[in-house]
């Protein structure tokens, strides 16, 4: 079932929560809400759950204005961040709750909610754990059951709020991979909300982030990762260097040296932040070399794939700290040593207007 | 994780261990001198003047201490009891969860002024709670003249200690229910109305379960209480024997008047009353325990 939001506003007091959020989930599609906590993407979920009155804007569940319904008539399954099992009823108790609450009329008889109760223990592999009471299982059985038990009511979609955030991130890995191949299986609209761009990048089919009650940036994994549309979403995804310089006749100046080019459309003079992700630099030694940005070789961490550089900036960018990530090919190549003086010099570089990654809020100092 | 598990689910061979420990023990006198302090004290102070209830009481022998209980004006006193009890409890039972629910579950405006005034039965002496009602349903009082005109009689008679009761055992059970309302939070509730649960479903199927025990624990301390209720019902009582007398001034009553039998025959009615209520107190805490409790983790993986 695909769901729309128009244009809903949310605040609680002087905090606003959503700030005019239209979004649009086709049918079939697992969706990460992504973003910083206290960015309205729980919020929305509640609203679209109906246990969140929006103070404006509407709702459609597949086309339909839903505002006016309540929760228990949305028919969405929603699974909470602390599972919320009923804690006085066994596992199975618990799945059957959906179906043994329904008016009578509806209410399908004992051995057809034993059967379908079975069907979805068996589905999330814990069949075995029916006659348990859900302080007895683990915090990944537990969300395994809250899932279940919102799928009995053959929900027309599916909300989790940060389903896997109260886990440790073993449980959590494996847990976000069944929960992948479990929306293969079943193509439910599911929506999940999450602070972990790891996790969302990896599950959802496409991600929504958000930032203080607003979209910044819908689309896939890949595009928003590569093609990050605003400063809050380049810094939100992965680690980033920041440099902080002006713009001088189409480069970026960070106090003498010149960065690159400062592409796009940024005025002459202005002040800009150049964001470059740690594998988008590379390291240049030897006195000769006059490109790029002078640094310090901190430390050199190279076990691993990759090895990592560390180094504080000198001269234009003192007092900022870089990371650089290289090939184990190009680090012996380099064989740089602490303390070393080097220059950094990006491959990729994307700018934006000083005030505009003041106001987003991303790692700036000063 | 294992080893706080461990920690609370072995307290006494934690508390052996520190005392085994020749690091952590205490010289030996120090650990008589204490306990000999506090059971000395026990032993002085409560488990003497209980004994001596019971010791008076049957002094005379079981014979006298029937006939003394079953006077008519004793019987009197018990139905009374027993009545404003059945008619105070209940009221505060639907009074407690009501407030507990509205305190934990949802947000209004002087939510902070409710819960403090919960507590105003607990902060003001039991004399001025009789006095109130003395004051407003009095002959002298705010509703006097009407409740006489329409021959209505609240002080001195039945109603009256059943509002005094009322009055003074009014916190026990919102009291216990807040905090553990509060604790558990609403998702619970939540899941059940996402579920498609009606209201009074989600009462019945998920909130009563949760606080059964915590409500049980509040009615019996209230019931407690509103069977020993003294100082409002004897303000509102006027102590007519065998119509408003309860069994508490029936035993004051007894005693001015010298009869040492029957008081404390009276008297031991009530101390049978409380130590009932410690047995079923410590039994709910029991079987709170045992429902709620964690098993260890790492029961079967993921």
């Amino acid at each position: 079932m695909s769901i729309e939001v128009k244009n809903i506003r949310k605040s609680f007091g002087n905090f606003v929560a959503l700030d005019g959020v239209s979004l649009d989930f086709p049918s079939g599609e697992l969706v990460a809400l992504l973003g910083p906590s206290g960015c309205g993407k729980t919020t929305l979920l509640r609203v679209i759950a109906g246990l969140e009155q929006a103070d404006e804007g509407t709702v459609l569940l597949e086309g339909e204005d839903a505002s006016g319904t309540h929760a228990r008539e949305r028919r969405v399954g929603f699974v909470f961040q602390h599972y919320a099992l009923f804690r006085h009823m066994t596992v199975f108790d618990n799945v059957a709750f959906g179906m043994r609450v329904k008016p009578r009329r509806e209410r399908p008889n004992e051995a057809a909610v034993r059967r379908k109760v079975t069907e979805l223990l068996e589905l999330v592999q814990l069949d075995w754990l029916a006659d348990r009471f859900p302080s007895q299982l683990s915090g990944g059985q537990r969300q395994r059951i809250a899932l279940a038990r919102a799928l009995a009511v053959e929900p027309r979609v599916l909300l989790l709020d940060e389903p896997f955030g109260a886990l440790d991130a073993k449980v959590r890995k494996e847990l976000r991979r069944w929960l992948r191949r479990l929306h293969d299986d079943l193509h439910i609209t599911s929506i999940f909300v999450t602070h972990d761009q790891e996790e969302a990048l990896e599950v959802a089919d496409r991600v929504v982030l958000m930032d203080h009650g607003h979209v910044e940036q819908v689309g896939s994994p890949e595009e928003v990762y590569r093609h990050p549309a605003t400063a809050f979403v380049y810094g939100f995804l992965g680690s980033v260097n920041f440099f902080h310089g002006r713009v001088d006749e189409g480069s970026v100046r960070v106090g003498d040296d010149h960065l690159g080019a400062s592409g796009g459309d940024v005025a002459h003079g202005a002040e800009v932040v150049a964001f470059a992700r740690p594998y988008e630099l590379d390291i240049v030694t030897g006195s000769d070399a006059t490109g790029g940005v002078a640094a310090k070789v901190t430390r050199v961490l190279s076990f691993g794939v990759t090895a990592r550089v560390e180094l504080d900036g000198i001269n234009g960018s003192a007092g900022q700290h870089f990371e650089v990530e290289l090939t184990r090919e190009r680090a012996l190549e380099l064989n740089l040593t602490e303390g070393q003086e080097v220059r950094l010099v990006p491959s990729r570089l994307r700018v934006f207007e000083r005030s505009v990654v003041v106001a987003a809020g991303v790692g700036v100092p000063q | 994780m294992a080893g706080v598990v461990t920690h609370r689910a072995h307290p006494v061979s934690d508390l052996s261990r520190f005392e085994n420990n020749p690091a952590t023990r205490e010289p030996p006198w120090v650990k008589r001198l204490i306990l000999g302090l506090a059971l000395s004290f026990f032993a002085v102070f409560l488990l003497l003047p209980l004994f001596a209830v019971f010791a008076e009481a049957l002094r005379k022998g079981w014979d006298t201490y029937r006939v003394v209980l079953t006077d008519s004006d004793a019987l009197a006193a018990i139905q009374l009891t027993l009545l404003a009890a059945a008619i105070s409890v209940p009221l505060n039972l639907v009074f407690g969860v009501a407030a507990a629910w509205s305190v934990a579950k949802f947000d209004f405006r002087g939510k902070q002024w409710l819960v403090t005034f919960i507590d105003l039965p607990f902060s003001v002496s039991p004399v001025v709670a009789g006095l109130i009602y003395v004051l407003m349903f009095g002959a002298q009082g705010w509703f006097g003249p009407w409740l006489r005109e329409h021959d209505v009689k609240i002080i001195f008679a039945v109603p009256g200690i059943v509002l005094a009761t009322i009055f003074v055992t009014f916190p026990f059970i919102a009291r216990e229910l807040i905090p553990l309302m509060q604790a558990q939070g609403r998702e619970e509730e939540e899941a059940a109305v996402v579920l498609g649960a009606r209201g009074w479903q989600v009462f019945w199927m998920v909130t009563l379960p949760n606080i059964k025990w915590g409500l049980l624990y509040g009615v019996i301390l209230c019931n407690a209480r509103a069977m020993g209720e003294f100082g409002a019902v004897s303000v509102v009582s006027g102590k007519i024997r065998g119509q408003t007398n309860t069994m508490p001034l029936q035993v004051e009553i007894l005693y001015n008047e010298y009869n040492f039998a029957a008081a404390f025959a009276m008297a031991s009615l009530l101390a049978l009353l409380a130590l009932a209520t410690l047995v079923l107190k410590s039994w709910i805490e029991h079987a709170s325990r045992r429902d709620y409790a964690p098993v260890p983790e790492g029961r079967g993986k993921v």
